[in-house]
């Protein structure tokens, strides 16, 4: 098994199956009264989140203490960080304080990367800057499975602002890895420069697209990019590129609503999309637990 | 003073022959190079050629004394070859008014290891709002002729308009760091294939290519002379090419990182390799060689930039811009130009050229009889690997650590006194 | 991705070695435990076989059949995979973990027989045990094992043995199931690794 995970891009086919796979054991045990296993006892395991992400840092929270991890949360608020010790220095503290696996959420794209060049431990990227967020992108790929019944040759729509989101990159890294064909949906301005060599097609127009895929992934997109002139206004921006139940009545049948959260709802998506049975929102955060324990498992339970 | 005859050195790479150093100038070459009582210098295998001369340093100094003083840059451009270095207006204060460029001059002048050429603000703190007292610096003891808002673009149009203008009255040239701030807001890194993948805010070449074509119009314009720093892309070229066919009195330069790494250096997210203008691709890479054996760009100029420690080992969006390249340059454009240029060629592009648009006489002009002797004598054959704990400088920040590179300097005489011998520097 | 092969897989382990144990012997083995347990179990009332993955449940499997057909009691079936529960994931490192299958009754209150192909040390007994804790409170907890060797680590005993097999630490046995090695037997060997 890899070292880290700092990006989507570590996992090969086999790996990521193994943690979907692993993942389903997990979740299952996650409907009985007792959940917790003994697994990690011992192991100590510090979520380092120098962003506010509360819906984050519990769900690996949560997997860490499922498998019997000492957690230790370490946030930018109302510790040494915020007192602007470096980076640097943190990553040595936790060192000389034995974690055995530093969860990192940090707004600066590559900071996992640095970290994991000054600690021993397992480093996972629990979403850096506008990089990636490859947990994320595991519990998406584990809510189509269990949703479509396969991943592969299914067809997925990433829609948004890819350009700024880290869950597009992750995902578009990993969906390929699994053998999903990817389309993304966005005004030109939210693509970055230089996407042709992702391995995805690029669509900017929401409605062509609707009845060819298998699941719709919407991304949040943030008011301020108004601002800086990505886009005119929010009702031109949800006229196009948003979620309403039109929209949802043009995708196939059995196709699936994805939102990572925290949603804008009537921008991105409407209410009505957001709550309907299509909507896998719900489910996606419970599957973020059982995911992360299965990350953590592989990660620590890994040879020296 | 010294006396030196050196022996052996292949002038610009030609025959061996000898030369003798006497009382700050070049006494004789050849069979009669021998005085009395002279050192004499092995050169056998080395190659002579003028002391090179560096258009674009930052030494830090007032300022940022962690980072470099003039005395540790001193040492590090005297190890690299350098007789000179043009030291950049962005310390702290600002080096905006006749003061502050006399102090960096005569801390240049105490080191006493390369001539340390201030170059002055186009505008007051860097601001880019209003002139600065260009005339003063001018006619300070410093005797500035290149100004230049390095670090910052002089953006607005009309203000580089007068400020290429105003320098006309005492032959002043502008220097300009050509990046429109409007398009370059938060960027990071090259905009491109890899800032797409890393997630890291682009720095478009337009920014670069949109503001070169604009103050190539302007100084054709006023008839002004027009310097273009650290030239960083395949388009840039291209305006620069066409400019200079128009008649445009612009001149180029490119550093050595631009002529060797790539933006997918980037990938380690080690800052580093972070650097303003920033790392671009292999095509602009191979643009900018084919570029200076051409002449369309004219110089090699490091853009030596120390940072301390703290502000590179840290987030690469938090880090600050900046490489070292004093120590380096010359293996580097010997690596890359070398077969192309010949050594008259890097000459012209590192010593004499420069030399010309910063107005210093004294240096970039060949070892022959009367001359100063402003010159340095490299080992091509060595090869070395760069290990950051021993450079001169008082940063670390190389991202050449760990290469293997080709070229030593083995000594470096600034008017007839010897700055590095056995390449270490002398004091 | 330098993953051990899990002990999951299907992969047959070689079958060098002295053979102890042929088909017939295994099916006489089988028939004389399923009738052990309805004679200490008053009829396996109450009874639930859990087979340990990944050799004790096609062994529990047949253990059901087994009962079934000798008094026509229909025994639950439950299936453990103890790799979460394991304590040598520092030592040998993270496996692919295995389906756990509770039997829709539950283990409540239940007398549970634990089933496996061999016993050892005992360490993956005291797994089980853990993990059944975690799953319900059984009235009793039995276990049942095809080979014993020896060399127990744990105060742990097997309630019902088809065969003690003498060993020596060098040694180890190999139990091949049609299930899931395409035939029944088991192997002596000599550790190479
Ligand atoms: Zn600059």
């Amino acid at each position: 098994m890899i070292h880290d995970l700092l990006s989507a891009a570590d996992l090969d086919a086999d790996s990521a199956t193994l943690i979907l796979d692993t993942a389903v054991e997990m979740a299952a045990m996650a409907d009985r009264d007792i959940k917790k296993l003994p697994t990690l006892r011992g192991r100590t395991v510090v979520n380092l989140f120098y962003e506010d992400s509360t819906r984050t840092r519990i769900s690996f929270e949560a997997a860490a203490k499922r498998l019997s991890a000492d957690v230790i949360n370490f946030s930018a608020k109302g510790s040494s960080v915020s007192k602007g010790e470096s980076l640097k220095d943190t990553a040595l503290t936790l060192q000389a304080m034995g974690a055995d696996a530093v969860v990192v959420r940090h707004q600066a794209s590559g900071a996992p990367h640095r970290l994991a060049t000054w600690v021993d431990g397992r480093v996972i990227n629990a979403g850096d800057g506008t990089h990636e967020h490859p947990t994320q992108a595991l519990l998406d790929a584990y809510t189509l499975r269990s949703r479509l019944g396969g991943i592969a040759g299914r067809h997925v729509a990433i829609v948004g602002d890819v350009l700024h989101s880290r869950v597009a990159r992750s995902n578009v890294l990993l969906l390929h890895t699994l053998g999903a064909k990817v389309t993304l949906v966005a005004p030109p301005t939210l693509v970055p420069v230089g996407v042709s060599e992702w391995n995805a097609d690029v669509s900017y127009d929401f409605d062509a697209v609707l009845p060819s895929v298998d699941a719709v992934m919407m991304l949040r997109v943030q008011r301020e990019r108004m601002g800086e002139a990505y886009f005119p206004s929010a009702r031109e921006y949800s006229r196009r590129y948003g979620l309403d139940p039109v929209r949802v009545s043009r995708l196939p049948e059995h196709a699936i609503v994805m939102h990572p959260g925290p949603m804008i709802r009537g921008m991105e998506i409407t209410p009505e999309v957001a709550d309907s049975p299509r909507s896998t929102i719900v489910e996606q955060v419970a599957n973020g637990v059982a995911v992360r324990m299965s990350v953590l498992y592989h990660l620590l339970g890994g040879f020296k | 003073m010294t006396t030196f005859r050196i022996r052996g050195a292949r002038i610009l790479g030609g025959d061996p022959t000898d030369l003798l150093v006497r009382d700050g100038v070049v006494a004789a070459v050849g069979a009669d190079a021998d005085a009395p009582g002279a050192e004499s210098v092995d050169a056998d295998g080395l190659v002579a050629l003028p002391g090179l001369v560096d258009l674009h340093t930052h030494l830090r100094e007032p300022g940022r004394e962690d980072a470099e003083t003039v005395l540790t840059g001193s040492r590090a451009a005297a190890l690299g070859g350098y007789t000179a270095v043009c030291a950049m207006a962005n310390t702290d204060p600002v080096a905006d008014t006749a003061g502050v460029v006399e102090q960096v001059w005569r801390l240049g002048r105490e080191a006493g290891l390369v001539d340390v050429q201030p170059i002055g603000a186009v505008t007051v703190g860097l601001g880019g709002e209003r002139l600065a007292e260009l005339g003063a610096m001018a006619d300070s003891a410093a005797s500035v002729r290149v100004f230049s808002d390095d670090g910052h673009c002089v953006f607005d149009p009309r203000l580089m308009r007068r400020a290429l203008e105003y320098v006309k009255a005492f032959d002043g040239v502008i220097a300009q760091h050509a990046e429109e701030p409007r398009l370059t807001v938060g960027a990071q890194m090259h905009e491109g294939v890899v800032s797409a993948r890393l997630g890291l805010t682009g720095w478009p070449a337009v920014a670069e290519e949109s503001i070169i074509a604009r103050d190539a119009l302007l100084a054709g314009h006023v008839g002004a002379r027009l310097h273009i720093c650290h030239v960083s892309t395949r388009g840039s070229v291209d305006i620069i090419r066409w400019a200079k066919a128009r008649g445009v009195r612009i001149t180029a330069e490119v550093t050595p990182h631009h002529l060797l790494l790539t933006d997918t250096r980037a990938e380690s997210f080690d800052p580093v390799f972070k650097v303003n203008p920033p790392l671009r691709t292999a095509e602009d890479v191979e643009a900018l060689r084919e570029a200076l054996v051409e002449g369309i760009v004219d110089i090699v100029a490091t853009d030596h930039a120390p940072h301390t420690t703290e502000d590179k080992e840290c987030e690469w969006a938090y880090a600050r811009p900046g490489m070292l390249g004093l120590e380096t340059a010359l293996s580097i454009v010997q690596d890359v130009a070398l077969d192309r240029l010949g050594w008259d060629g890097i000459a012209e592009r590192m010593s004499r050229t420069p030399a010309r648009i910063a107005g210093l006489t004294d240096h970039g002009r060949d070892p022959a009889p009367g001359v100063p002797a402003n010159l340095t004598l490299v080992d091509p054959a060595a090869r070395r690997q760069v290990d950051p704990g021993s450079l001169a400088s008082r940063s670390r920040n190389t991202p050449y650590a760990g290469m293997t590179l080709p070229g030593r300097i083995v000594a470096t005489f600034l008017r007839g006194e010897a700055t590095v011998l056995d390449g270490k520097v002398v004091k | 991705m330098g993953y051990p092969a899990s002990s999951a897989s299907a992969a047959s382990p070689s079958t060098q070695g002295k053979t102890i144990l042929e088909t017939g012997d295994i099916g006489r083995i089988i028939d004389r435990i399923a009738h052990q347990i309805l004679e200490k179990t008053s009829g396996a009332r109450d009874v639930v076989l859990v087979g340990i993955a990944t050799r004790g449940v096609p062994l529990a499997r047949r253990l059901v059949e087994r009962i079934s057909t000798f008094e026509s009691v229909d025994v639950p079936l439950g299936v453990l995979d103890i790799t979460l529960y394991r304590d040598d994931l520092r030592l040998r490192g993270a496996r692919s973990v295995g389906h756990t299958e509770v039997p829709p009754e539950g283990i409540d209150g239940r007398r549970v027989v634990l089933v496996d192909d061999v016993l050892f040390s005992g360490r993956t007994v005291r797994a089980a045990l853990d993990a059944l804790k975690d799953i319900g409170r059984p009235r009793a907890v039995q276990l049942a094992v095809l080979v014993d060797r020896g060399h127990r680590e744990l105060p742990i005993r097997a309630d019902y043995v088809g065969k003690n097999i003498p060993t020596a630490l060098t040694e180890s046995v190999k139990v091949l199931l049609t299930e899931t090695d395409g035939r029944d037997a088991v192997v002596l060997q000599e550790e190479t690794a």
